[in-house]
Parts: C-alpha cells; structure tokens; sequence
C-alpha cells in the first residue's frame, strides 16, 4: 500500500508539527512553564505518522509516557496537549494528567500511560471489549523496547495469543530504557523472538521511514482486522534527545547522536517528497513556517488559559 | 436493608454471591466474568458453578494464572465498555496485581478528568484460619481502602454480599469486592426481590447500649457472637458493621459511640495502620468529650501467620478476645 500524494505531503505536515511541538516543549520546560517529566518524541516521529495512515481513524491507539507525538497524529490538538503541559483548564485533560497522561476518548487515543508497561493489559482490554461486541476496530499498543522485559509484556502479550485479541503491538525500539542499552538490558536483542513464544506474527521494520512503518501496520493490520490474533512489530527507530529532560546522556556518545541524526525521519521524508516531485521545497517550506504559526498558536493559547479552579481537586475522583 | 418487610429465603454467603452475579449477568450482555477457574472449574470457592455451561465461554473466561492482565484487561474492557467481574482467586495473589489496580483502574477517571470510566468488580477472597501458611493467609483489605478512586466492599452476610454485589455490578467505579473465605458457607435471610444496597453505608447489625464493637467482613460475626457472650454477663453491646471500606460511613459509629461512651474494634489484620487505627482517630476527631475510656483494637497478632492449627487460631481475634477488651474498656 502506497501513500498517496495528497498523504504523503499530510505526513510531513504531521511530523514537522511534531517536530517543532517537541522542540517548544523542551524551551518552555526549561522556562519552568511545563513541570513534571517531559519524554520527547523527536527522532520517533515517522512511527506516529505512519500509524495515523494504516490505521482507521476509530481504531484504538495506546501508549507509554513519549505519548505526545502519538497523540497529535491521532488528531488531539495541539493546543490542548501543550495545555494540558502547562496544567491549564484547557488542557486535553483538563490539568490533571500532564505530559505523561494525555488522552481523548472521542478520538480512542486511550492515553498516555506512566508506568512502564502497565498500559499493556489495558490494550488487551480495549481489543477485548471490542471483538466482545462484534467490531472490527482493532487497538494498536505502542510500547518502548524497554518494556518487553516486564512482566506486564509477558502476561499481556500471552493473553492476546491466549483470545485471538485483534492487537498489533508495536514496539517502537529507541535502542535505551532510559539509558540501559538493549543489549544490556534484554537476553535477547531481537525482541521479535519475545513474541514467537506467544503464537503470533512477528515482524521488525526501520522506523525512520514513514513508508516502511505504514506497509508493516499495513500488513499487520490487515491481518488482526481478520480475526487472526495479533501481530507484534519491532521499529527500530532512535530518540535524539534524553529519556527524559535532564538526562546526562552517560550511556552514548555525542558521535552517536550526530551519525544517527543522518537518518532524521523529518529530513528524510522531505528530501524524499523533493526527490519524487510530490513536493517543491517551496511547499516543504510553507509547511514549515505553518508549524511554526500552529506551536506558536498553541504557546499563545496554553499561556493565556486558566488554571483548574481550585474546586476541580475534588472532581472525578469517582465516577 | 432496603426492604426490611420483604419475603425472605434463606441463603449461604456463597449462594447469595452467586445469585448476584447470575441475575445480572441474566440482566446485562455486558457483564463478562474472566479470571483463574472461574469456567470449567466452577470457581475455586464454587461461587461460579454452573455459569461456563450456561452462559458459554465468550462470557465466563478462564485466564491464564496471571493477576496483572486479569486485573489490567478487565480494566481496559471496562474502559471501552464492558462491566467486567475479574476474579482474583485470592487476595494474597492481588498483591501481584496491585499496581493494576491502584495504579491504573483506581485512577483512570481522575487522571483523563472523567474521560473514562472503569465499572469493573474484581472479586477476592479473603482470610485466615485455615491452615494455609503465611502466604495465604492474609486480611489486607484496608492497604487497597487508602486509594482514592478504588471502592472496598467487605460484606459480611448474605444479604449485604448479594445487595453490595448487585450495586457495584451496576455502578460506574472500581470495586474490590472481598469475600471472606470462612463465610461461604454460612446462612442468613436474604430478600426474594431484587434488592441493591448502596457502598459506604454501615450497618447496625445489633442494637446494644453499653459499648460500640466496630468491625467488618467476618470480624462482624465474630462480634455478634462476642455480644452474645456478653449479654450473657449482662453487658449489652451495639454491633456496627462497615460494610465498605472505601467509602467509609463512621456516621453509624459515632452515633453509637455518643450513646455507649466506650469502643472496641474488631479487625481480621494486623493493628498497624490499620481500620482499628482510623476509627479510633474519627471517634477521638469527632467524638471526643463522649469518651470514657480508650478506644481498643482486637486485631491479628503482629506476626506472618503459622502453619499449625492452634498457633494459628492463637494469631486470630475471636469472641473471647472480644470480650476480654470489651471488659477492660468497661473497667470490669
């Protein structure tokens, strides 16, 4: 399955507004107006866009905590998710979540989840209530390779061998839990094989490459919409900033970085859309500048909202 | 007791348990029920007996021995529409699953700021005096009672299990609904109609004047039967059953206080930090110029239970503990 044109050049409007959101959170967390964790998703951006066009828009999406990215391509607005940063009333959930638990309901972006791999039998859940009722939505987890040593991984991932669950769980593969390098922290450096043990398809593809992400989902997704049980994907993609904000960055070399930002998935995708005359550079350029104005919009928007009324401690502690 | 001139039935804690879920899951498409043997087992305490052949196996899921996903999936399902009854066989093996529970069922609706809801019951034993070791034997139910967001049920008759069962069926919240595993077979009179009793309401489950014996799950029994021993003695003792953890009604208590002046709580687990320690804080909060002695606690003795039978039931608050403490509160 091919990108179309007009998707091709949606793509990279999604992952340089990605890209310039991350980059203005990581100023205003600097500026004290964003507290908490931050988890930036720059460098992982292909990933969240390629989903957005493998998957129907009333599929599930959960993740972890670098839920931001993921949560714009699945249409939350900008201007709420950097509300919801800077703790205001605005914000997608209303201040009391944070950059690490952003969701909507109404789009199935079903969070945004802190604790790693606590989410994983959640999406189990999600794809249960719905092959319970007969739909054919499937639920897509992200997950970090780091997770795939807990023992959340393990029992979710049976389960879902266990019940046929309609779920492609993703792996998005940034090479470090928090600063533990794969190969440190898990037996095995191909993490499909964690898979195989469950009984489902494994598949492993390069997560800079947007067209490369969405034909895996294709794939998979095609299979898990047809009843066949879940499908586990590694991408092997790489975060260029920290784990989080504030990280030493002990555990690589700045060399590193830079030979891995030859590959940048945004940069990437450009000169590619330039190559194939899908784009000029004069289109790539005015999308740049319209992410600009978006992050700029959002900022102006954050800033000026309220925060929670006082009152609203108390809200929603039950239903 | 909602209908208390109701024809009534008389009914094992287990059966009453089982009647809940079966009319409900009678009633809702959307109540499943999934956790370890629950299905062609019938139930390791047998409450599920009889459901795998009637309703099938799309709606009575036997789980792999797995607490983290029975307890995360069952969440999930409920966040995307399902009322779950996840099993956890018992509470000992709930600890495995806490961080599912606290972390992710009990604060899903706070966190998204209402997005979701998790009208989820996960079903537990609890309990000592069986000769099950250290491992099996715990009464933990108040660590799960100190996070907001999560609802403990801890009924202690017939009656209040089926009606505290049938309203978390239909209620919107987490529960953790706790069994206690020496009640099953005991009998009491349950409505014939369909009842609910709502959560957070205590209950006088016998009217006395001169001490206030507190307690929930079977620590209620045992109480009655210590206020039975003390009617004996001629000391009349008021028994308030909390019935719920979370929320927690101490209207009744300090109502009951106020009028006994003295209090003993009965608690199945260890004194520190427990619901002894709370009650005593509300009553010297909220009642204190009509205290007349300390509040005591019978609670289980401070150490991992034993094995062997005797040193066992040694560790355990009973009736005569109860009214030793009820004599030293009363000076007598």
């Amino acid at each position: 399955m091919a990108l179309t044109h007009e998707q091709s050049v949606e793509a990279y409007r999604l992952m340089k507004l990605i890209r310039r959101f991350e980059e203005k959170c990581a100023e205003h967390y600097s500026a004290g107006d964003i507290g908490g964790f931050l988890h930036l998703y720059i460098g992982q951006e292909a990933i969240a866009a390629a989903a957005k066009y493998a998957l129907r828009a009333d599929d599930n999406v959960i993740t972890a905590y670098r839920d931001h990215g993921v949560a714009l391509a699945k249409g939350l607005e900008p201007k709420r998710v950097l509300a919801e940063m800077f703790g205001k009333a605005t914000g997608v959930c209303g201040g009391k979540g944070g950059s690490m638990h952003l969701a909507d309901k109404a789009k199935r972006f079903w969070g945004g989840w802190a604790i790693v791999g606590g989410h994983l039998p959640l999406a189990s859940g999600l794809a249960l209530a719905d092959q319970y009722s007969g739909s054919d939505r499937i639920t897509l987890c992200l997950l970090g390779d780091g997770s795939t040593n807990i023992g959340y991984f393990h029992e979710s991932l049976n389960l879902s061998g266990v019940w046929d669950l309609p779920i492609i769980w993703a792996v998005e593969n940034n090479q470090y839990g928090m600063g533990t390098a794969v190969a440190r922290a898990s037996a095995v450096e191909d993490l499909t094989q964690k898979a195989a043990a469950y009984g489902m398809p494994t598949a492993t593809c390069d997560g800079m490459d947007v067209i490369k992400v969405m034909d895996t989902l294709v794939t998979a997704g095609e299979h898990v919409r047809a009843g066949k049980g879940p499908y586990f994907l590694v991408i092997d993609t790489y975060r260029y900033r920290g784990h989080s904000m504030g990280d030493p960055e002990r555990y690589r070399t700045p060399e590193e970085v830079e030979k891995e930002k030859l590959n940048d998935p945004v940069e990437r995708w450009a000169k590619h859309l330039i190559d194939q005359k899908i784009a000029a550079e004069e289109e790539i350029e005015a999308m740049n500048k319209e992410a600009d104005a978006t992050v700029a919009a959002a900022v102006e928007f954050a800033q000026t909202s309220p925060f929670p009324a006082p009152e609203e401690l108390y809200t929603h502690v039950t239903a | 007791m909602s209908l208390p001139n109701a024809e009534t039935v008389t009914k094992t804690y287990r059966e009453a348990i089982s009647d809940a879920l079966w009319e409900e899951m009678e009633r809702d498409e959307k109540i499943f029920i999934m956790g370890e043997e629950v299905g062609v087992w019938g139930g390791t305490y047998a409450v599920t007996r009889g459901f795998y052949d009637h309703f099938g196996e799309k709606r009575v899921r036997d789980t792999p021995i797995a607490e983290q996903a029975i307890v995360g999936a069952a969440t999930g399902a409920a966040m995307n529409g399902l009322r779950p009854v996840a099993e956890i066989m018992t509470i000992n093996f709930a600890f495995l699953a806490l961080d599912a529970l606290v972390n992710h069922a009990a604060k899903a609706h706070y966190m998204f700021n209402g997005q979701f809801t998790v009208p989820m019951v996960v079903r537990t034993t609890t309990g000592g005096g069986r000769q099950l070791g250290a491992t099996h034997s715990h009464s933990p139910e108040h660590l799960f009672a100190t996070f907001p967001g999560l609802t403990v049920a801890v009924p202690s008759t017939p009656a209040d299990a089926k009606g505290m069962l049938k309203t978390a069926l239909r209620g919107d919240n987490p529960v953790l609904f706790v069994e206690h595993s020496t009640l099953y077979q005991t009998r009491g009179e349950v409505p014939v109609a369909d009842y609910t009793i709502p959560m957070g309401k205590a209950d006088i489950k016998r009217a006395g004047t001169d001490v206030t014996l507190v307690s929930y799950s079977k620590m209620a029994q045992v109480s009655m039967d210590a206020a039975k021993l003390l009617e004996a003695d001629g000391i009349s003792a008021e028994v308030v059953d909390l019935r719920c953890l979370r929320p927690l009604d101490t209207s009744l208590v300090i109502e009951s206080f106020k009028k006994t002046n003295h209090c003993v709580v009965v608690e199945e687990a260890w004194a520190l930090y427990g619901v002894g320690a709370e009650i005593s804080a509300r009553i010297q909060e909220e009642a204190f110029d009509w205290m007349d002695a300390p509040v005591k606690r019978v609670s289980t003795a401070d150490v991992p239970l034993p094995y062997s039978r005797d040193l066992e039931q040694s560790a355990l608050p009973d009736a005569a503990k109860v009214v030793k403490a009820v004599k030293e509160v009363l000076g007598k």
